[in-house]
């Protein structure tokens, strides 16, 4: 399978601390991968320089078949390659309905004269209530999203990123908040994602990581510890040691 | 999968989703109709020229606050220079009304003369009229195009839309935002009247532009009615504007710009350039307000650049403030009850209040009175006077629950709204 994202030997220090420490890590185009590892393993920072927020000290990071460096793009540029990201705490455009936030996740034109221009279609239409009555919120499309709960704003925002189709989903501990039957239904919608896609799973909680029935790859003090099934990670000494075992 | 068609996505025409831009615009056509009747122009003398000026002025200063609350309220750039790009739509056309009404002046003076004056010594003569003052005798470059009204309006929306372009492309790109962009707006403006305070600067110094009320060719229209002409003219910019804005807030765009305000990073990662959309809305309200100050200035008479200063700026902050950012009606509300106000108060209009021991002379207090209503309405009313029509009761109130308490039961949109 060919390798949709290559991590190669990053390296980033904020104020003399290691957050990332010579790591690498490839991702194939599509399936799921779970990144798990404690606090301060560095996860959210690695998202970071994969989406362009932060910049690593050293290191490339390649996209695609072109093996196209992302260190460098804008935020902006590397969501438009097909980039998409779901972060830890819920955040959506609060003061805006739920279509409007949906609508502006929409996989269109974003150059701002396009935008500028832009009319929502019938296609949009129908593509907003299929990812509306998918997360849930059919009924919901015209309140504000501040008005919404904790767990209808995570399924939000899964939605907005179903509606940008990426080819590569980031997803930060997207089951916080979430009941029992929300998990199944968000690991069903993952795996179901992932058929066509790469998706890269953030998560602290094991119990939805084996769920997901994928390769899991363990992160310690920004670099890897072990990789493989849960299963295979969850026996290695050097896990256990620093993570499970605590 | 087949969907029933859902209410919240249903198509509707941008003024149905907003009625309150037919209201404004309805709002201020009566206004514009009733004061036309009212005027000293139509015959009917209830309303002075003066005073029909003033309230020509005010309706610019309502377009100036709606491009204002368009970039802060909308898009969330609290931008002080909005307020000089009004002073150089001014400027722009005052260059023209001042060169122009100076060679019909000079013209006629010299037409009495045995020998016809040539081309260059009525250059000559004319600029030593309107650069005298200065110690100037000769036209400098920036007024190159000022015998050319076309060229000159062409400069209303060119300068400051070249302006607010190159300066809102470095400050966005480097994302400077929040109160450090303020500040660097506020710099933008301060260098700007500084520069245009100097005798050299070739804008006549402090002493600014003047005689702009005399528009060269309509010499016989008199000013009753020239004041209603501008007046329609201002009016007609309103409701143009409103109209652009109303358009620029709505649909996907609007979404987007709104988003911007709330949370650029975001808007980031959804693969929005955010530096261009904020550019674009930051020229776009630059260039409208200059047309403002282009209708403002010739109903003033006079500019000079202490109207360009850091504080006019201020103060059309405060308006949209007052008035409620966010909606373009309360930023026109805000900007014509405060400054009709303004000049109430500072014009005399109130009587002072003698306390015994000190008189409160309405002259040096106004200011003290706007600047609490400023702090009463930032710390208890953040919606401003334009929240006020959200207390009005509203045509039958939409549901906001299910339909029934049973599962089965309609939920609120799949009833009729």
């Amino acid at each position: 399978m060919t390798t949709l994202l290559e991590v190669d030997s990053i390296s980033v220090s904020f104020d003399g601390f290691k957050a990332i420490n010579n790591l690498s890590l490839t991702i194939p185009e599509t399936g799921l991968r779970a990144i798990i590892g404690p606090n301060g393993a560095g996860k959210t920072t690695f998202m970071d320089i994969v989406t362009g927020k932060t910049r690593p000290d050293s290191g490339r990071v390649l996209w695609g078949q072109g093996g196209m460096d992302l260190v460098g793009m804008s935020e902006s540029r590397i969501a438009r390659l097909g980039l998409g990201r779901k972060f830890q705490r819920p955040t959506v455009f609060e003061a805006q309905t739920v279509a409007e936030n949906l609508d502006m996740a929409l996989r269109n034109a974003r150059n701002p004269l396009a935008v500028l221009l832009a009319r929502r279609t019938d296609g949009d239409r129908a593509r907003i209530a299929a990812l509306a009555e998918e997360i849930g919120l059919l009924h919901h499309l015209g309140r504000r999203a501040g008005e919404l709960s904790h767990g209808q704003k995570q399924w939000l925002e899964i939605g907005m990123l179903l509606a940008q189709d990426p080819r590569l989903m980031l997803v930060d501990e997207p089951a916080a908040g979430m009941t029992v039957a929300e998990r199944e239904h968000t690991t069903d919608l993952l795996r179901r994602a992932a058929r066509t896609r790469a998706v890269v799973v953030v998560e602290h909680d094991m119990e939805f990581v084996r769920r997901l029935e994928c390769r899991v790859t363990v992160l310690h003090e920004g670099r890897v510890l072990a990789e493989g099934s849960l299963d295979h990670v969850t026996g290695n000494q050097d896990v256990i040691d620093v993570y499970l075992g605590r | 999968m087949t969907t029933a068609p859902v209410p919240a996505l249903r198509r509707r025409p941008i003024l149905a989703d907003n009625p309150s831009v037919l209201w404004a615009l309805l709002v201020l056509a009566i206004v514009t109709l009733g004061v036309t009747v009212l005027a000293e122009g139509a015959g009917a003398g209830v309303i002075s020229t003066s005073f029909v000026k003033t309230l020509g002025k005010t309706l610019c200063l309502c377009l100036a606050a709606v491009a204002m609350d368009v970039v802060w309220g909308y898009c969330g750039i609290l931008s002080l220079g909005h307020m000089a790009f009004f002073g150089i739509g001014g400027y722009a056309v005052g260059q023209w009304l001042m060169t122009a009404r100076t060679y019909d002046i000079v013209a006629q003076s010299l037409a009495g003369q045995p020998l016809p004056p040539t081309p260059r010594e009525l250059d000559q003569a004319v600029a030593t009229q309107i650069f005298g003052v200065v110690g100037s005798d000769h036209f400098p470059w920036i007024w190159a195009f000022s015998h050319s009204l076309p060229l000159q309006l062409l400069m209303v929306v060119l300068v400051p839309g070249l302006l607010a372009g190159v300066f809102g492309w470095l400050a966005f790109r480097s994302r400077v935002t929040g109160v450090y962009l303020s500040i660097l707006t506020q710099g933008m403006t301060l260098a700007l009247s500084l520069w245009l305070f100097q005798n050299d600067s070739g804008l006549r110094g402090n002493n600014g532009l003047s005689g702009l009320q005399n528009i060269p060719g309509l010499e016989g229209w008199g000013q009753d009615r020239i004041s209603i002409a501008f007046f329609w003219a201002s009016a007609l910019a309103l409701g143009l504007g409103y109209l652009l804005f109303a358009w620029l807030t709505s649909g996907r765009r609007g979404s987007v710009i709104r988003a911007i305000r709330d949370d650029e990073a975001r808007v980031r990662f959804l693969g929005y350039g955010v530096e261009g959309t904020k550019l674009l809305v930051f020229t776009l309200t630059a260039v409208v307000a200059a047309i403002a100050g282009a209708l403002y200035y010739p109903q003033a008479g006079i500019i000079n650049p202490g109207e360009v200063a850091p504080l006019a700026s201020i103060y059309l902050a405060v308006w949209v403030a007052i008035g409620g950012r966010g909606r373009l009606y309360g930023a026109a509300l805000g900007a014509a009850l405060v400054s009709l106000m303004s000049s109430w108060f500072t014009g005399g209009g109130v009587p002072d209040i003698p306390l015994g021991i000190y008189t409160v002379q309405w002259t040096d207090w106004w200011t003290v009175l706007l600047g609490l209503a400023f702090v009463a309405v930032t710390l208890l009313a953040p919606k401003g006077l334009g929240g006020l029509f959200d207390l009005m009761p509203r045509a039958p109130s939409r549901r906001q629950g299910d339909w029934g308490p049973d599962d089965g039961a309609w939920r609120n949109e799949e009833g009729e709204p």
